[in-house]
């Protein structure tokens, strides 16, 4: 499946990138991570603390064993910090 | 329900005033407007949020407000962007028939927004650009709704 992948703030500027597409057979987003990570050193330092960071499965918050069956768009990212 | 996500500036007094205007179903009306504040060398704050994302979360962290309390309306603004100290960052309102459900409703609102809407701060001062993280405080503080 193809599937855009978006990172935001710190993640964004870790990886040099706001978003990427890719093509790829992951089930969960934890399969997915490791997928990333395997790829250059950048992403694995990026997401070497996963409770350092959270996700987005089209765009609803999920924890990182979330499927991603029928998924499009995910977003990594710290924390939030507004207000 | 009012939601809004933009760059531009706000007057917060003018949009109460809107608010407000011509209601007379609500005995109370709550607001609270975020300042850009600047503990020492802040150039300014550099606001990154996600399109689509952002008013989705806000609009759902609204809804249920409005499931909880017996609320009238809510607004609620958040800027993004490039602010500089004493600028307004955010705000949010409620109106309700009384005043526990208009201050409480503004409450969960507050501390819902904080860390489950997507945005995050950068600090950029003359040293360079820092995000800012997190507080286990923010968190903790969704478990008391």
């Amino acid at each position: 499946m193809t599937l855009d992948i978006l990172y935001f703030a710190w993640l964004r500027e870790r990886i040099g990138l706001p978003k990427e597409r890719v093509e790829t057979d992951a089930s969960s987003v934890a399969d997915l991570v490791d997928q990333l990570r395997a790829r250059e050193e950048r992403y694995a330092a990026a997401f070497a603390d996963l409770s350092a960071l959270r996700v987005a499965v089209d765009q609803e918050l999920m924890d990182f064993d979330a499927s991603l069956s029928g998924a499009r768009e995910v977003a990594f990212f710290p924390p939030m910090t507004g207000g | 329900m009012d939601i809004r996500v933009q760059s531009a500036p706000f007057a917060a007094g003018a949009l109460l005033d809107d608010f407000a205007a011509g209601r007379r179903d609500v005995g109370a009306v709550v607001s609270f407007t975020g300042i850009v504040r600047d503990d020492g060398g802040l150039r300014h704050m550099e606001i990154e949020h996600y399109p689509g994302m952002t008013e989705r979360a806000i609009a759902g962290i609204a809804e249920e407000a409005v499931r909880r309390w017996e609320l009238a309306d809510v607004l609620v603004l958040h800027r993004h962007g490039q602010l500089r100290p004493g600028e307004p960052i955010m705000m949010v309102a409620t109106a309700a028939g009384h005043r526990a459900a208009a201050f409480e409703a503004a409450d969960f609102l507050m501390d819902y927004l904080k860390s489950r809407a997507p945005f995050w701060k950068k600090e950029v001062t003359v040293d360079g650009g820092d995000w800012v993280a997190a507080k286990a405080s923010d968190e903790d503080a969704l478990d008391r709704w």
